[in-house]
């Protein structure tokens, strides 16, 4: 079967107690070919099998910058000591780091070393036919022997034949060196195939993941209702290009985010205010298109346009807020996406008004959707949608620090260089607008007003006076489907080498003095076959049924 | 109704627990007697033929076959059954009381794991006599309801967005399938190596392992056990993988949980070759079953309580 030397169904190893002393000195071919040996034994296949378990450990214990890049970053601050010394060996890296990546290449080549002396081997035994009868059936599985009286050897074994061509078996005829008559059958190859196939899709999971990932990309854009996106490198608010990415495969098509709806539990009081649904209808143009088609995003309902599938990850309100400066100029006035902090959409956002005269002013923000108070005297919010929504301003003004050329989180402000106008550490409290409402900044540098998405809704109806954002997961895995195709393969080479028994039968036929013929049946296991007993002898009954041959056994024959 | 459908439930999984104590408590008298009737030269459920110079292949034995009837053993069983068609029914009234499949966050999962685990437990009785693992299933469905009632209970609640997906119901009941099935690997394993002590060292106090099957039978019984939990858990992968490409847009993205389903799976292919490597079969697979079924629980409660992910979905 060409299995390593080590396989359980290998012939065993030869037992020489001098081999220390007596084996020649090996050159570097020998040593090439015993390191070969040892890299694609079975062993070895389980001992890096085992490692990469082991080795995978570490990286759910650790945040890692793939997944979870703000994880890192708080770790960072949480360990100011142990994080760099854990960076230094990758340990926020884990399933991209050289020790990692050396383990399960080893097993790879362990693997491929493995696969293909097996495959050129299984291929032969597929053209060739089952192996001669062994001369002695006594020792093997199943072994029954039986008398037939009337019956002749060429004819039983005939008969034989049949019925294990009939149960799926390769037959061929043997005439041993007594002059016996047997059927040699085999059947089963599709378990070793299955095998193969398994371990080599194993192969292709790996080539496509790692082929696919490098062409591919994804992105993410926040997107405000009413607002369309272009799919161009520049509207993307962040974006993670494979190795082999370039721009030409971003097609110039437009979303645009009509309207979002979320919809929150009312009745069940333990559940009140969790989500039940969330739902963002655009218009996708095509490139080249004028007109839009219309359609829906949901959570697990991504969206296939222009080669990307375009996911809902996340929502949350964009107040649109305007500021004056103190020449009553407009110097800010925009829908700005505010960060949700809690299930009741407690959200944080930043403003900054660098055109600001005669000050640069910046804010950062609170939106209570539903706004009460808490017995502490702080604001919060008790439920996610707009049943009163106040926005709550903390002010400061002087350098924003836009000019220094660091790129600068829209979600973050710097204040150090700045004097805090409004809010706690100053005179004036924070200041707090509802929908549609104005206010004075300290010192005469202008207004801030809240404005009414939808000024026309009947007095007290706010629930849509606050726009919302969707946040969108923007990819391209052109390898995807083929890694769907090879884990399909996988779990398909599973079942048939799992579950298809690899036997193998004899049924041999001699003749006996007293004129009839003395039939034996036995088989072999070839890997895991816990049904070979019972089948040998399903056949023996059925084969020895049809000549009228009774037990071979003096004791039990009736 | 909601609310009726769900105290309903709970009356009937308190219920199973009260009918599975019994049922545990009577598997130990079982093996008490066992003890007590085996005979030091007891019967050898097993025999071992060695064909073809190293394939070692078990002969069909019937396990308990000849072994005396243990009246405790039958009733236990009997208890089991009734124990579980209540805890089945419970289930289905969570399921009713909130319209949904009843495994959405871990309270639900204990419930429906434990369920499932004693219902594959039940359902190979037809292919082989396991009943001398009655004990640890039973007992480990009593630790299971009783954490998942005390200590993970939520009320019902709508399902989030998140998951609302067909693959919601695929995916996870295949788990939990795949679970069951390396529950009882874990429990045959662990008799197996109990076993192999006795052999070795003619371990004192464990008089009832004379009556059951030997170290070879047990370690045969386990690997076909396991195998099957090994397919269904890689479907469980597979199914994994569509589903976090649907829902977050990326097929594998090493989320904690989606790192501690790889190490299982890895642990339980190591398994499988360790059982096809010279040198390794007996108590060394054994160990490695135990091990990877040790991750599986590690997966269920310390991964969805304590570390962070996507898969925050413990419902606490
Ligand atoms: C990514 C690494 C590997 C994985 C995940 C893996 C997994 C598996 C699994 C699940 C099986 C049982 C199912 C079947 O027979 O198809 C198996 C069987 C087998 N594997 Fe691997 N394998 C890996 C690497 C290797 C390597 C490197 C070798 C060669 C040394 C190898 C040799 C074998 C052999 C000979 C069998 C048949 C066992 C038997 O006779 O029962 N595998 N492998």
């Amino acid at each position: 079967m060409s299995r390593p030397s080590d396989h359980i169904d290998a012939p065993a190893p030869k037992r020489n107690p001098d081999a220390a002393i007596t084996q020649p000195a090996l050159g570097a071919s020998g040593y090439a070919r015993f390191f070969w040996r040892q890299l694609t034994s079975m062993r070895t296949a389980l001992f890096l099998l085992l490692l990469l378990a082991i080795a995978a450990v570490p990286g759910s214990l650790v945040p890692q910058r793939s997944s979870d890049p703000n994880g890192v970053l708080q770790y960072f601050t949480d360990n100011p000591e142990l994080a760099p010394l854990l960076d230094s060996v990758q340990a926020f890296d884990v399933y991209g780091s050289v020790w990692f990546s050396s383990i399960y290449l080893l097993l790879f080549v362990s693997l491929i070393g493995c696969v293909i002396p097996r495959t050129l081997h299984h291929l032969k035994a597929l053209r060739g036919s089952p192996p001669k009868t062994p001369a002695r059936l006594e020792r093997l599985e199943g072994f029954t022997a039986v008398v037939a009286p009337g019956a002749t050897a060429p004819a039983a074994i005939a008969s034989a034949r049949g019925i294990l061509k009939k149960a799926g078996y390769r037959t061929r005829l043997y005439t041993g060196n007594g002059g016996d008559l047997s059927v040699s059958a085999e059947r089963g190859y599709l378990r070793e195939t299955g095998n193969l196939v398994f371990h080599t899709a194993l192969v292709g999971v790996l080539l496509s993941v790692g082929i696919g990932g490098s062409f591919g990309y994804s992105g993410q854009k926040v997107i405000v209702e009413g607002d369309t996106f272009s799919n161009v490198l520049l509207s993307y608010e962040s974006f993670l290009p494979g190795r082999f990415f370039s721009d030409d495969v971003l097609q110039p098509y437009r979303l645009s985010l009509d309207e979002f709806d979320a919809t929150y539990e009312q009745q069940n009081p333990s559940a009140y205010g969790q989500p039940i649904d969330y739902t963002a209808s655009v218009t996708a143009y095509p490139p080249g298109a004028d007109a839009g088609t219309r359609s829906e995003i949901k959570v697990n309902e991504p969206l296939r346009v222009g080669g990307n599938e375009i996911y809902l990850l996340g929502n949350g309100y964009a107040p649109i807020i305007t500021v004056r400066d103190g020449d009553g100029n407009v110097a800010f006035n925009d829908a700005v996406p505010f960060l949700p902090q809690d299930g009741n959409l407690t959200s944080l956002g930043v403003v900054k008004v660098p055109d600001a005269v005669p000050e640069q002013i910046g804010m950062i923000g609170f939106l209570y959707p539903t706004q009460t108070t808490l017995a502490s005297g702080a604001l919060t919010s008790n439920y996610p949608d707009l049943l009163n929504p106040v926005l709550s301003l903390q002010v400061f003004t002087g350098d924003l620090g836009l000019d220094a050329g660091i790129p600068r989180s829209v979600y973050s402000l710097d204040t150090d260089g700045m004097t805090e106008v409004a809010g706690r550490n100053a005179e004036v409290p924070s200041i707090q607008l509802t929908p549609g409402e104005t206010v004075e900044l300290p010192g005469g540098i202008g207004t801030v007003t809240f404005e009414n998405a939808d000024p026309e809704a009947a007095a007290g109806d706010l629930a849509n006076s606050v726009p919302r954002f969707a946040s969108l997961d923007i990819h391209r895995d052109p390898s995807q489907g083929w890694v769907l195709v090879f884990a399909l393969l996988v779990l398909a080479g599973l079942l048939t080498s799992l579950f298809i028994p690899r036997r193998r039968v004899w049924v041999k036929a001699l003749e006996t003095a007293a004129g009839g013929i003395r039939l034996e049946y036995a088989g072999l296991a070839r890997g895991e076959d816990p049904g070979l007993e019972r089948a040998v002898r399903d056949i023996a009954d059925r084969h020895s049924g049809q000549l009228g041959a009774h037990s071979a056994d003096p004791a039990t024959r009736a | 109704m909601t609310d009726q459908l769900d105290s309903a439930s709970l009356v009937a999984i308190w219920s199973a627990m009260g009918v599975y104590t019994i049922a545990f408590i009577l598997f130990t008298l079982d093996f008490a007697k066992r003890s007590a009737s085996a005979q030091p030269a007891a019967i050898e459920g097993t025999r071992v033929v060695e064909a073809g110079g190293s394939t070692t292949t078990l002969e069909r034995v019937d396990v308990s076959g000849k072994r005396l009837s243990f009246k405790f053993e039958r009733a236990a069983l009997a208890l089991t059954i009734v124990g579980w068609v209540v805890h089945f029914a419970g289930v289905l009234l969570r399921g009713f009381a909130q319209g949904y499949v009843p495994w959405s966050n871990m309270f639900e999962f204990s419930l429906t794991a434990s369920a499932i685990i004693v219902g594959v437990f039940l359902a190979v009785q037809f292919w082989q006599n396991l009943r001398f693992l009655g004990a640890y299933i039973t007992g480990f469905a009593l630790i299971t309801l009783g954490v998942g009632t005390v200590n993970f209970y939520v009320d019902v609640k709508p399902l989030p967005p998140a998951l609302q997906s067909a693959w919601l119901v695929i995916h996870v009941f295949v788990a939990v399938l795949g679970t069951a099935f390396f529950a009882l690997g874990a429990g045959l394993s662990i008799m197996q190596l109990l076993q192999a002590r006795r052999a070795a060292a003619k371990a004192a106090g464990m008089r009832f392992l004379q009556t059951l099957p030997g170290a070879d039978v047990l370690e045969n019984l386990a690997y076909r056990v396991i195998v099957v939990g090994f397919v269904l858990w890689t479907f469980t992968l597979i199914a994994g993988a569509i589903w976090a490409e649907r829902a977050w847009g990326r097929y594998w993205g090493w989320d904690t949980k989606e790192v501690w389903t790889f190490i299982i799976w890895t642990i339980f292919a190591g398994y499988i070759h360790a059982r096809a490597t010279r040198g390794w079969r007996g108590s060394r697979s054994a160990w490695l079953a135990i091990i990877g079924f040790a991750a599986v629980l590690f997966n269920f409660t310390v991964v969805n309580l304590f570390f962070k992910g996507l898969h925050a979905y413990s419902g606490l």
